[in-house]
């Protein structure tokens, strides 16, 4: 699982092939800087962790975590990330350069937030009739029977919380890679808003 | 947004300036088969919409009597060709009145020539 840390930069248009528009997400891939390398041995697990966005100020960021950054000898970094690759150690820079042309990948983001939303839109609810007498508009209607259980079940789908919630989507393609700007593209929508971190990882 | 727009940079391609109400000949890139031939479009640009890359137009014309509006990007790579046929005068951004006009009033005045001395 070869991954990367991002910021998505916004989508726009391109042109493929002979005159086939296709919507793409620009997202600026690293570089990220390896931090710590995991291993098998020490912590029972094979991974490299990732430093993304130098830290704006060193004070921000706590003793044990600076602890790890001297120890590799490299800057401080803002957003660090796990992934379970393996072949690279401490100080090493991955960029751009390891997506190809074609690679399908899965980007994870922080969905934008929606607030505290209705049945409707936040588990798609039919809702009633908008008109002619009917009172039921956008309610969620019975949400469980008297006797038996007499009680809601765990789980009952209902209003509440919506968005910046993690959310992966699987299955897209990467369009364009340019390594001098680190800059990839992929085709469709990525989850977050704009200038905010992703992780892209390859399938 | 400036990664955004150097990316678009290098999808346009260079066209002629047109504006609105404007009367223009496409050459569209058709394929049948295997084959590749030029269709002309001929009719008046009633709109602009969007900026860089992402810039359409729309083109009307009358076609047999029935009204016809296609929808290109401006910078389209199946557009072999713009011709700028007549420069037209118009005093809005969207011409879509035209489409309630008919005959003479569904014309578009062309724009007065400078005299070249």
């Amino acid at each position: 699982m070869t991954g990367i840390l991002g910021k998505k930069l916004g989508m726009t248009q391109i042109v493929v092939g002979s005159g086939k528009l296709i919507p793409v997400t620009v997202i600026e891939a690293g570089p990220c800087c390896v931090v710590q390398v995991k291993t098998p041995e020490k912590d029972g697990y094979e991974a490299v962790k990732v430093g993304f966005i130098e830290a704006r100020k060193e004070k921000n960021i706590t003793k044990p975590l600076k602890g790890i950054f001297k120890k590799a000898g490299i800057p401080v970094f803002r957003i660090l990330k796990e992934f379970r690759m393996s072949g690279l150690k401490a100080g090493d820079v991955i960029n751009a350069g390891i997506f190809n042309k074609g690679d399908i990948v899965a980007v994870s983001g922080t969905s934008k937030g929606k607030g505290f939303q209705g049945v409707m839109k936040r588990h798609r609810f039919k809702g009633g009739p908008g008109s002619h007498g009917s009172m039921f508009n956008r309610a969620p209607g019975s949400i469980g029977a008297s006797s038996f259980p007499s009680r809601v079940w765990r789980g009952l789908r209902m209003a509440g919380h919506m968005g910046s919630a993690r959310v992966t989507v699987r299955n897209l393609e990467v369009v364009d890679v340019r390594p001098e700007q680190n800059i990839i593209l992929i085709k469709g929508a990525v989850p977050g808003a704009l200038n905010s971190v992703v992780e892209v990882c390859k399938e | 947004m400036n990664m955004i727009q150097a990316i678009e940079e290098g999808y346009k391609k260079e066209i002629p300036a047109f504006n609105i109400g404007d009367t223009v000949r496409l050459f569209v890139k058709v394929t049948e088969g295997d084959k590749e031939r030029l269709q002309p479009f001929e009719g008046v640009v009633i709109s602009r919409k969007g900026s860089g890359a992402r810039e359409t137009f729309a083109v009307r014309k009358i076609s047999f009597g029935v009204g016809v509006e296609r929808i290109f990007p401006v910078h389209c790579p199946s557009i072999e060709k713009i011709e700028v046929l007549k420069k037209g005068d118009v005093r809005r951004a969207k011409l879509y009145y035209l489409r309630d006009k008919k005959g003479k009033h569904a014309k578009v005045k062309e724009k007065a020539r400078e005299v070249t001395q």
